[in-house]
């Protein structure tokens, strides 16, 4: 079975980097521009993976992560924090909402691409 | 067997018995072993308050009252005593730390140094002291006359029946004089302390306590089987009553315990040897018991020897020569002859104590002023010491011989014990202002002499002219019907005051007049600097080191002048030794001169204090160092400790206030910085944020492009493609952010000018035209047909209107888009509008699209913005003194509008 993946990011231009890396892995790929819309997504998709950026429009990436967690019929989506924000104290607060991972931009592709892979792979 | 040359030649054997000893003892402590360092020998001289007064008239007051009269002279100081180890320990150190050299001096020092008061005192103590005196005389040449005609009991005669040159009394006055000298003013002593006086007043004390035990003992067990048959044969005969009380009652026998209280302390030989003479502070802990002591001893037999003498004479034997006459009568010779020597010793100290501090008061206080001012005018002989010593050796004698005078006057009128009150009560008007003035330091000069003149002029009225009119020298009707015939003014029941005997009388009018006067007159002004200083000087003298007292002094000085003063009054050589020995004191390198500081200044005058008295050594002081006088305020603040704490307190207060005051403007200045730091941090973290978003795109898709080569042409043009314009996007920000912190710091670089608005609208719609067109919208220009000059960087507004369509073009929407331009002249300014048909701002975003990296990503199309173009842009108009705003509603388009100021009153 394909795993699914949700990238959420408002900037385009690495929303297509993203949905290309993962294209190529083989996973499906939606991509949602703002938070409201990946969290709709993830409601309704149930992607196994979110790729989740911080600085948003609307619901920002942290708020997405809060509410994913605390909604249980979401507990086995991954959520990887993609961000330009790379700070200690927001990967600390990223963390303890509960994302998985925490990967600063820019990141190397196949660091990408590993991480997202061994979340995934540990489910099997 | 007694005979005149005998008794003569005894006489001076015991005075030259004494002579020797004070020679040997001053001798002893030239060598540097002082006899005088034991307490008991300071306790013992102390007992120079025993005099012949004691000595005889004890038992003749005793008999005269037939009770226990004469005890309130002794319970007094007795009970004084207890007091001493407070009171008489802060008389000794201040008069050490001072140089103080008599009671007149204490005083005159104490309320600012001045002559007047000194003067004052010592004619209080002269005419006060003087019958004292004479009752001395009286009591050895009677003693004398007496002794002489043994084995018989004859009372001498009258004393004027012969000429003065014959009288015994007249030879004794000289013969005391001479030895007084010989004790006193064999060399002028810086501190003007007599060793040797010390040691032979202590001896003379055990001899006269040793005579007079001798006689009681040989009274009581000799003549009798002891007290109590004495009592019991005296009380048979009637001259005891039943019980042993005062005979005038409780009252005054404590009137004249308070008397004598004072009076120990008072009396110029009292505080010769109690004070001036003290060798050691710790003495005192054994005289506050020894001397009460002796008291008690000097005092157990004249109660017996009293109702021994009235059981033994009939009357005609005058009670004040029982301690002679009883062992006379009993052809004791050996004994008689023993006890005239105790009473020559008792009499012969106080004479030689009191006429010293007498002559020492009268030489500092009351020549030394005069010939002061006389020197002053006229260069004195160069050995001032000498000078000196002869005004004292003058001072004796003639002390010596008033006193022969008073007593030739006065005659037999007064009994002994009377003359020796009235004394008591003179030098008791010392105690308000002595007292009064070692605790409380309100108190002036003019208050001192007030209560002095006030408490000495009602002691010459209630008890010197009576005493006067009692011997027949004046006319007994004041005594009777008072002065003017008002009966109010009555000496000796003043303002219908009767019913207390005319001490006790005398004593609370006197003392209530002075000590009224002292405190009335005192508080009519505060103490000026020099009183200020005295006063904490001998109150504080527990708490304060005398640097401090040294510290109010302020001007310049000569060391050499100052040694060559003292050399003048002291001897040349003594007073370089002396300020040899303070150099050494004051722990100075050898070779080291002694700085003519404050400190020296104040060695030097207390030296020369202790030879010409306080308030003269000031005089001589200042006459030879240049002084800048020290304001009240100055002294104080210098001096009481609690205005120094206060002041301190103060500076501290505003110090604190001051602190706090730069605190709070610390505080708000850390606001600002740590709301500046804070801003910085955000922009630092927006921007860093800015770089990461393209850079993130660039490096995934090169990394994309270089790890698979074989990416389908289209793809990977599309991916170069965005990794150019990422570029740009990086490109820009980094312009921009350079560019915003230049205009933020004040560097930019403004070229300012006549610049015409419509010119720079044409040209941004050349350039930003395009980008509108591209995305199928129309721009509208709608500008007047003439020049609208203002005063700007053409550049500038070139890149803001740039900023403002380009922001127009991104948000206008696909295909129908429509952007308006126009210039309006308004009042005395110009507003250029750009108006599009996006989606329009929200009203709560409106204010933060000018903030930096706040852009609005409403936009269809990905802004692709930095972030700072409108910050920038709200800068540079607001550089030119004009504003940049919005006016939106969503749905309805923006319109983004900035003014700028007429060129109109431009130049």
């Amino acid at each position: 079975m394909t795993r699914k993946i949700l990238i959420v990011d408002d900037e385009q231009n690495i929303a297509i980097s993203v949905e290309f890396l993962m294209k190529r892995e083989g996973f499906e790929v939606t991509v949602a521009r703002d938070g409201e819309e990946g969290l709709e997504r993830i409601r309704a998709d149930r992607p196994d993976l979110v790729l989740l950026d911080v600085m948003m429009p609307k619901l920002n990436g942290f708020q997405v992560c809060e509410a994913v967690r605390s909604d249980p019929e979401l507990a086995e989506v991954r959520i990887v924090m993609l961000t330009a924000k790379g700070r200690e104290a927001e990967i600390n607060k990223g963390m303890s909402l509960g994302a998985d991972a925490y990967i600063p931009k820019p990141f190397a592709t196949s660091d990408l691409v590993a991480k997202v892979k061994a979340l995934l792979g540990s489910e099997e | 067997m007694l005979n005149q040359t005998l008794l003569v030649t005894v006489s001076f054997a015991y005075l030259g018995l004494l002579f020797a000893i004070a020679y040997w003892a001053d001798r002893q402590a030239d060598k540097g072993r002082s006899v005088i360092t034991h307490p008991t020998v300071y306790a013992l001289s102390l007992a120079v308050y025993c005099t012949a007064w004691t000595y005889y008239g004890s038992v003749g007051r005793a008999a005269a009252a037939s009770g226990i009269d004469f005890l309130p002279i002794y319970l007094g100081p007795t009970l004084a005593a207890t007091l001493w180890a407070f009171l008489l320990l802060k008389m000794i150190r201040v008069s050490k730390t001072q140089r103080i050299t008599s009671i007149a001096d204490f005083i005159s020092s104490r309320y600012g140094k001045s002559h007047l008061l000194g003067g004052l005192v010592t004619v209080i103590a002269v005419v006060g002291v003087l019958p004292y005196i004479a009752l001395q005389l009286k009591a050895v040449s009677s003693s004398f006359a007496i002794l002489v005609r043994y084995p018989d009991v004859i009372m001498p005669g009258a004393v004027d029946m012969v000429p003065v040159w014959q009288d015994k009394a007249f030879h004794v006055a000289l013969l005391l004089a001479l030895f007084t000298i010989l004790f006193g003013t064999r060399h002028l002593d810086a501190s003007e302390r007599h060793e040797g006086m010390v040691a032979a007043i202590a001896f003379e004390s055990i001899v006269k306590l040793v005579a007079f035990t001798a006689v009681g003992l040989f009274v009581t067990y000799g003549l009798y089987g002891g007290f109590g048959e004495i009592v019991a044969l005296a009380r048979a005969a009637g001259h005891l009553k039943s019980e042993l009380a005062p005979s005038n009652g409780y009252g005054v026998w404590a009137s004249l315990s308070l008397l004598s209280a004072l009076a120990v302390l008072m009396l110029p030989r009292q505080f010769q040897v109690a004070v001036v003479e003290n060798s050691s502070e710790r003495h005192l802990k054994r005289a506050v018991w020894m001397f009460p002591l002796y008291l008690l001893l000097i005092n157990l037999f004249v109660l017996p020897i009293a109702l021994a003498g009235k059981l033994e004479f009939p009357a005609g034997v005058d009670a004040d020569t029982f301690v002679l006459t009883l062992p006379i009568a009993h052809q004791q010779q050996w004994l008689a002859l023993f006890s005239y020597l105790g009473g020559l010793s008792a009499a012969t100290g106080m004479v030689i104590v009191e006429t010293i501090a007498l002559s020492t008061m009268v030489c500092n206080d009351l020549v030394m002023p005069g010939l002061l001012r006389r020197w002053m005018h006229r260069a004195p002989a160069m050995d001032l010491s000498r000078v000196l010593l002869r005004v004292r050796r003058g001072a004796i004698f003639i002390i010596l011989l008033l006193g022969y005078t008073y007593f030739r006057l006065a005659g037999e009128a007064y009994a002994l014990v009377s003359i020796g009150l009235i004394s008591f009560a003179a030098v008791a008007q010392f105690a308000p202002v002595m007292i009064g003035g070692l605790y409380w330091r309100g108190g002036t000069r003019e208050g001192a002499l007030a209560g002095l003149g006030a408490g000495f002029s009602v002691w010459i009225y209630t008890l010197l002219l009576p005493s006067f009119a009692k011997s027949g020298w004046l006319s007994a009707d004041f005594l009777e019907f008072g002065l003017f015939g008002i009966s109010l003014l009555k000496p000796q029941a003043l303002f219908g005051l009767e019913g207390f005997d005319e001490i006790s009388h005398c004593l609370f009018w006197s003392l209530s007049a002075n000590a009224g006067a002292f405190l009335a007159v005192s508080l009519r002004r505060t103490p000026n600097a020099e009183e200020t200083a005295q006063a904490t000087a001998f109150v504080d003298v527990m708490k304060h080191e005398r640097s401090l007292v040294s510290g109010l002094w302020r001007g310049s000085a000569e060391v050499g002048d100052l040694v060559k003063l003292a050399g003048r009054f002291l001897g040349e050589s003594k007073a370089r030794l002396a300020f040899r020995e303070y150099a050494v004191q004051r722990r100075l390198a050898p070779g080291q001169m002694l700085p003519a500081d404050a400190e020296t200044v104040y060695f030097a005058e207390t030296l020369l204090a202790g030879a010409i008295g306080s308030a003269s050594a000031r005089v001589m002081v200042s006459s030879v160092v240049q002084e800048e006088p020290l304001g009240l305020d100055e002294v104080m603040d210098i001096l009481d400790e609690a205005s120094r704490i206060r002041s301190y307190s103060h500076e501290l207060e505003q110090k604190s206030r001051e602190l706090e005051i730069a605190t709070a403007e610390l505080k708000a200045v850390n606001v600002g910085l740590q709301e500046l730091d804070r801003l910085k941090d955000d922009f630092m973290s927006s921007v860093t944020h800015e770089l990461r978003t393209p850079l993130t795109s660039i490096r995934a898709f090169s990394e994309i492009l270089k790890d698979d080569p074989k990416i389908e042409l289209k793809e990977r043009k599309r991916f170069l493609g965005i990794i150019v314009s990422e570029t740009e996007r990086l490109t820009r920000l980094v312009n921009q952010v350079l560019d915003l912190a230049k205009i933020e710091s004040g560097t930019a670089d403004w070229k300012s000018g006549e610049v015409d608005l419509t010119e720079v609208i044409r040209q941004s719609a050349e350039t930003a035209g395009p980008l509108i067109l591209e995305r199928g919208g129309k721009l509208h220009l709608d500008l007047p047909g003439v020049a609208v000059v203002v005063w700007a960087d053409q550049d500038r507004l070139l890149q803001v209107m740039l900023n403002l369509l380009s922001n127009a073009a991104k948000f206008i929407p696909e295909g129908k888009g429509e952007v308006k331009v126009s210039l309006t002249p308004m009042a005395g300014l110009y507003r250029v509008s750009v108006a599009d048909n996006g989606p329009g701002i929200p009203h709560d975003e409106q204010p933060v699209i000018f903030e930096k990296f706040r852009q609005s990503r409403d936009g269809e199309a990905n802004p692709m913005g930095t972030g700072l173009g409108l910050p920038i842009s709200r800068r540079i108009i607001e550089n030119f003194g004009g504003r940049l705003f919005v006016e939106s509603a969503p749905g309805k388009g923006a319109i983004f509008s900035f003014e700028l100021p007429s060129e109109i009153d431009g130049d």
